[in-house]
This record gives C-alpha cells, structure tokens and sequence, in this order.
C-alpha cells in the first residue's frame, strides 16, 4: 500500500523571499490589501506506507528542500 | 618529457557554457581539454574538471540540485578528495554547493530578476590553485548572468567562512570597494566565488570563460585557467597519487 503525501516548502523567514515581495506588490497594485506574503512550493507523491513520515522527512532533508535555507511542512493523505 | 594538465568540461543535459569553456582552454590556451558525460563514473584521468554554467535540468527544484545526484558528481567527490582541482562557474557553484562540496547556498537575486552584465571583482586570495596569477586585492572585470545567485549562508558560517579566507571573490565598485549598489545580487558579505577549506575546490559565479580574449571586452577570467595549469605542471607527482 502506498500513501499519497503533500509536501509544502518555503523559504525560512529569515532569508529575503524576492518573490513574494514581487507577488504583494503586485496585488497591491490591484488594490488588493496583503502583507506578509510568501511564495513557496508544493510537490505531491505516493510512498509505502510502512513509515511513510520518516521516508518523507528524509527525501525533504536530503533532496526536496535545501535545509540551510528552506522549511517544509509535511501534510498526510491527500485524495485525488 | 612534457607535462601538460588535462581538463575535464562537465556536460549535464542543460548545460549551456561546456562548449565555451572548451573553446577557452583547448583553443585559446592550448591545453588537453574533453567534455565529460555527467553519467561518467571516473574523473581519474583529469587533473581539473570544470562544472561549466548554464540550466541543468532546468534549474528544477533548484538550481544544481538534480545535477548534484549525478553519477558524475559522486565521482567528483572521489577526484576532489583526492586532491584534484574542481572549478564550478554559475550553475557549477549551484551545483557544488547543492551537492555539499561547498558551503552555503545560492538563492534567487533579491532584485527578483536575472542579472546579465560585466561587474567588478576583488581578489580576496592569491594563494589557491586559481588565484596565483592575480595580485592581492586586485580588482578585475567578469561578466555575470544568473537568476540565482546571491550567495546566502547564516551567520556563524559566513563568520567561519570569513576565518578560515575562503572568499576568494568580492563583488565591489572600480575602486575596490563593496559598496551595495556595486553587488548585484545581494549576496551575504558580497560573496562572489568560494574556495573550499582543503584550497582545491572553488566556485564563483561570475564567467571567466566569457573574458578570456580582449575580443570579448576582456581577459580578466583568462589568468584563472592559466593558474590551475601551472599549479598542476608543478606537481607531476599528484596525477601518479591520483586515485579515482
């Protein structure tokens, strides 16, 4: 059995995030009121289920995220 | 007997600056230079290998990071430990330092957008493989091209970094200094090129293959490739040590 994972990544808030400061400009722009925003990225894929979390916490330290400067959040089932 | 440094040029798919820099040392300098498949699993018969720029892998995931699982890059790992000179130049810096061979990492420019012009450079370090033919504090022109660049490390690695002189390259203005209208990408302390603590691995991310003839508008990057040739001449014995 596999398990259909999400995983959300963004910069950490200490490192200057160019792009979401480019995004509120732009929604500012439009007269749209945000602060604080922040542009990251999702990836979705399908894991044995057998000890699925510390499998995804493993490919996010080692390849999907660069720790040094990114977080990521790993969210359970996701349906399709 | 005649003893001449061979270069290996990395091609990874999306590569874009390999046949530049083979131009530069086969046909401006005249040394043994080949390209190398990044599926190659042995580096041994090189004494430099060049991690040319351009968009491996299309700068997926980030810029580097799918390179960096190369087979090629775990051979790198043998031939850099062994004491080979490796030279990452703008993606190949992505590349070694996704890849851990270098520290800190390259993110996207604070302007938000590409950057493509000549910038100004201060010569941090003469005493590596790369940098002896520049003199200390020299000030020289390269030209950039990166989206992701700016060098970002967190501040008790840039304060070890600082330490141990492994900044080799200073982004700063004709006169020599780091102003931040003269860094044009943001990096931390105006990082431009990094060696590693052991001296026989650097990456910068300025081209110096793009400035090796005055026909280009320079030939600043040229001294360079020049230095790792000589550095390698002095030490026919390395190559005998060299394991794979």
């Amino acid at each position: 059995m596999s398990k259909r994972v999400r995983v959300v990544v963004f910069l950490k808030p200490g490192v200057l995030d160019a792009q979401g400061q480019a995004v509120e400009t732009g929604l500012r722009a439009l007269g749209l009121e945000a602060s604080e925003v922040r542009v990251g990225k999702a990836f979705e894929l399908a894991v044995p289920e057998e000890g699925w979390r510390e499998r995804v916490r493993e490919m996010c330290d080692r390849f999907l995220t660069n720790p040094l400067v990114e977080e990521y959040e790993v969210l359970g089932e996701v349906g399709r | 007997m005649s003893f001449e440094p061979r270069f290996g040029v990395v091609v990874f798919p999306g590569s874009n600056c390999d046949r530049d820099c083979l131009y530069v040392l086969q046909d401006v300098l005249g040394y043994a230079a080949e390209f190398v498949w990044h599926e190659a699993q042995d580096l041994s018969r090189f004494d430099v290998v060049v991690l040319p720029g351009g968009f491996s892998y299309g700068d997926y995931l980030r810029a580097g990071a799918v390179a960096a699982t190369s087979p090629v890059v775990a051979a790198l790992r043998r031939f850099a430990a062994a004491g080979g000179l490796v030279l990452g130049i703008c993606n190949g810096f992505q590349v070694l330092v996704e890849c851990g061979l270098l520290p800190g990492a390259l993110v996207r420019n604070h302007s938000g957008v590409f950057r493509c012009q000549w910038v100004h450079l201060r010569v941090e370090r003469t005493d590596t493989p790369f940098t002896r033919l520049y003199a200390p504090g020299e000030v020289v022109r390269m030209p950039i091209a990166h989206g992701e660049g700016r060098y970002y490390a967190p501040t008790e690695v840039l304060a070890d970094l600082e330490a141990r002189r492994q900044v080799v390259f200073r982004y700063v203005d004709g006169h020599g200094q780091p102003t931040a209208e003269a860094n044009p990408n943001g990096s931390c302390n105006a990082v431009a090129g990094v060696v590693s603590a052991t001296g026989n691995v650097l990456g910068l991310m300025p081209h110096p293959e793009r400035c090796a003839e005055a026909t280009l508008g320079g030939e600043d990057g040229r001294r360079l490739f020049e230095g790792a040739a000589l550095w390698v001449r002095e030490r026919p014995h390395l190559r005998a040590e060299a394991v794979g």
